[in-house]
């Protein structure tokens, strides 16, 4: 299930606060967050990086989309 | 992620080396680059307060916005945003340079005065992360002054179109403006040295995010020393080149502008820091975000200056003599702002709403 969290017109660490809630409640999947700072996309990205998700980044506009990914893990 | 690393690493650097540079060059002791007493001096200049010590129109400052302007469109990123708590940023702006100006130095210069030896700062640091520690506090508590949303681009180069007309004052010098014969508004290193230091800052600090406050808040939220990096790069380049200069003269008294009392100077910065967190950044991050297009973090630099216009006409600002009462009761009153404006705009209060029905306290 895909997941999206929009953090536009936040300043930080809201972006990251956000973004670490919900990922704190998935372990797998995808998350996309909606940023319109370069900073917020850089921190989200560092956020998710450390918490083991991968990340990818699309401009739209003024606006980032990050889409936040992690496989299930086959056990 | 590896070169943004060394980006804030390079530009707490830049910045240790630079505020001991600008020292040598002429500006005032342990004061190469201090956000908080370079926006009083302007304050001063304009004549809004009338401290005749403390009036001069520092380039570097709109050197520093103007740096971040011009970095933001460069790398795309400038975006007119606004209408986040617009106001109670100005409050929180005014209330933290009550507390700076208690202490005598922005987060910047609490790192450049020990670093040249001044242990007074200590006890500001360690006022620092006691602050901004309850800005966190209250931040993972769901503190949010709201949302910012997009304005016409017109709106967010007004910032700088002011700075700019700064700049221009500052080089003409007419006689309507106050420059300080004595003291330390008298002490600059020359102008285009002082403006260039201010651009070259500006444009890493943009790029670089580099924030004091964001390096602290960081750890403690998210245990993520990112931005400390830059904080400690910028102690520890100040500290070597004030050693290799002779210029690190450590202890507790007669510290250049400074004053030794260890209680106002960690109270000081720990409503410096409280304020700091909730607004987001530091002061130099306020005046970096304002030149991205931030007209929030606009009024919030407004507020800085208010701030510093009323402690030096109201006689709420320390001086090396030390704390009078005016600026210990103002740096309790603005304890109490803070505290009422973090309650009130977290979720702390929630389930008090909740059983009222009614009450929305999200501030959205």
């Amino acid at each position: 299930m895909s997941r999206e969290i929009d953090a536009r017109g936040l300043l930080c660490p809201e972006p990251v606060l956000l973004t670490r809630r919900e990922l704190a409640k998935m372990t797998s999947g995808t998350l996309r967050v909606r940023v319109n700072t370069a900073a917020a996309k850089e921190n989200v990205t560092r956020l998710a990086e450390s918490m083991g998700w991968e990340v990818e980044t699309a401009s739209e506009g003024d606006e980032f989309v990050l889409t936040l990914h992690r496989p299930e893990k086959k056990s | 992620m590896k070169e943004k690393r060394l980006l804030v690493v390079f530009a707490g650097a830049v910045f240790g080396l630079t505020g001991v540079l600008l020292v040598r060059l002429g500006n005032p002791p342990n004061m190469g680059v201090c956000i908080a007493c370079f926006l009083r001096d302007i304050a001063g200049s304009l004549g809004l307060h009338r401290t005749t010590i403390v009036q001069y129109m520092r380039p570097e400052i709109p050197g520093l916005v103007l740096g971040a302007f011009a970095a933001a469109l460069a790398a795309r990123e400038f975006r007119a945003v606004g209408g986040s708590a617009t106001f109670t940023r100005f409050i929180l702006g005014m209330t933290a340079m009550l507390g700076m100006l208690a202490f005598l130095g922005c987060p910047l210069r609490a790192l450049l005065r020990l670093a040249g030896g001044d242990l007074n700062a200590l006890l500001g640091l360690a006022g620092l992360f006691a602050g901004v520690s309850a800005g966190a506090f209250f931040i993972s508590r769901g503190f949010t002054l709201g949302r910012a949303a997009p304005q016409k681009k017109f709106h967010g180069y007004v910032f700088p179109a002011l700075f700019l007309v700064f700049l221009v004052l500052s080089t003409l010098r007419p006689p309507l403006l106050f420059f300080s014969k004595e003291g330390p508004g008298s002490l600059h290193a020359p102008f285009f040295i002082s403006l260039g230091a201010g651009i070259l800052l500006g444009i890493l600090a943009q790029r670089s995010r580099l924030c004091t406050i964001g390096g602290i808040r960081d750890f403690l939220l998210f245990r993520d020393a990112h931005l400390l990096y830059g904080f400690l790069a910028l102690f520890g380049t100040a500290l070597l080149a004030n050693l290799a200069l002779g210029s690190f003269k450590p202890g507790f008294a007669d510290q250049p502008v400074a004053h030794s009392d260890g209680l106002w100077n960690f109270l000081g910065m720990s409503l410096a820091g409280w304020c700091s967190a909730l607004l987001g950044g530091c002061p130099l991050r306020q005046l970096v975000a304002a030149g991205e297009g931030n007209t929030d973090c606009a009024a919030t630099v407004l507020g800085l200056l208010f701030g510093a216009a009323l402690a030096h006409s109201l006689g709420f600002a320390a001086s090396a003599k030390g704390v009078p009462a005016g600026a210990q009761a103002a740096v309790i009153f603005g304890f109490l702002v803070v505290f009422l404006i973090s309650v009130l705009n977290s979720n702390l209060l929630t389930i008090f709403a909740k059983k009222k029905g009614d009450l929305d306290v999200q501030g959205n």
